[in-house]
């Protein structure tokens, strides 16, 4: 590492793109109404910053061990973050955590649920079982 | 088969892991576990398991990485531009959309690519119903047509191919 190449450079390019894009899924976390809208920017921002990470350590490495092994974890990553949004919007749902006020249509607690799971306006749920997604 | 397929797999990622090699113990470690996996979970694991062979579904799938990185990176600049704006322009529903596919594998993959792509998120798959979370409704939500052609229709034509 004594002497800094483009590769490097670019490299490097890509972790900052990807700390930013990591950085903007934080704050999306914090400004977003809803659970659901909270996990769209986690997921998302998330998930290609921190692929964006890797991948930059591939770029820096090379296809040396550190480099083939974040590439892996970048895989699996892309593998198993859009599961667990999955698992958790849905899990947020049939516990009965409401949708936001603004929210304009709820197929799945209409077909499923018995009516969709959306917030009173005055923004408190009806049967607010938990606290987490009030509108601020 | 599936078995000798699946232990393939995990052994070729836990040689990938473990690069540098070392001493007969990794190797041996390596194969055991992987014998492990493919016994317990071989019944699990895809049931037409030479279709991992065929050349068009690998050049497919090829073909899908660029397409699905760019719609990522363009949804990623979106919810960017969402969050930094100061009124925060969210217009959020869950509407229904169908899919043509139906293998568990393809179904699932387009499940993955709607969660990672343009303000949408999989809450649920049933049948060849998806219920997705969509940051910006289009118009009320309810029509399930024009939500299919907005959130599916472009990654279903590269995935029918790559698994169907």
């Amino acid at each position: 590492m004594t002497e800094v190449t483009v590769v490097d450079i670019i490299g490097y390019i890509v972790i900052f793109v990807g700390v930013v894009f990591d950085l903007l899924g934080a704050i999306g976390l914090v400004r977003f109404p809803d659970v659901y809208n909270r996990l769209q920017s986690a997921t998302k921002s998330v998930t290609l910053g921190t692929f964006g990470i890797m991948i930059g350590i591939l770029i820096v490495a090379g296809f040396t061990p550190l480099g083939i092994k974040a590439l892996i974890c970048g895989v699996f990553l892309l593998l198993t973050a859009p599961v667990s949004a999955h698992a958790l919007s849905r899990g947020s749902l049939r516990f009965g955590a409401k949708m936001w006020k603004g929210t304009v249509i709820d197929s799945y607690g209409k077909d499923k649920l018995g009516g969709p799971q959306i917030e009173s306006e005055e923004g408190e749920a009806k049967e607010s079982k938990e606290k987490d997604d009030e509108v601020a | 088969m599936r078995r000798v397929v699946l232990f393939v797999l995990s052994y070729g990622l836990w040689l990938l892991l473990t690069l540098p090699g070392g001493d007969w113990p990794v190797y041996v470690v390596g194969a055991v576990l992987a014998l492990l996996v493919a016994i317990f979970f071989g019944a699990e694991f895809t049931h037409r398991p030479l279709s991992f062979l065929n050349p068009r579904r690998w050049f497919w799938g090829i073909i899908y990485i660029p397409v699905f990185f760019w719609h990522m990176l363009v949804a990623n600049l979106d919810v960017a531009f969402r969050v930094l704006h100061p009124a925060c322009p969210v217009k959020p529903g869950i509407v229904k959309v169908k899919t043509v596919l139906k293998t568990d594998v393809a179904k699932a993959f387009l499940a993955n690519s709607i969660t990672l792509t343009p303000g949408t998120m999989t809450v649920d798959v049933d049948e060849d119903v998806l219920y997705v979370h969509w940051i910006d409704v289009l118009d009320d939500g309810e029509d399930v047509e024009a939500n299919t052609k907005a959130i599916v229709a472009k990654f279903e034509k590269y995935l029918r191919r790559i698994f169907e």
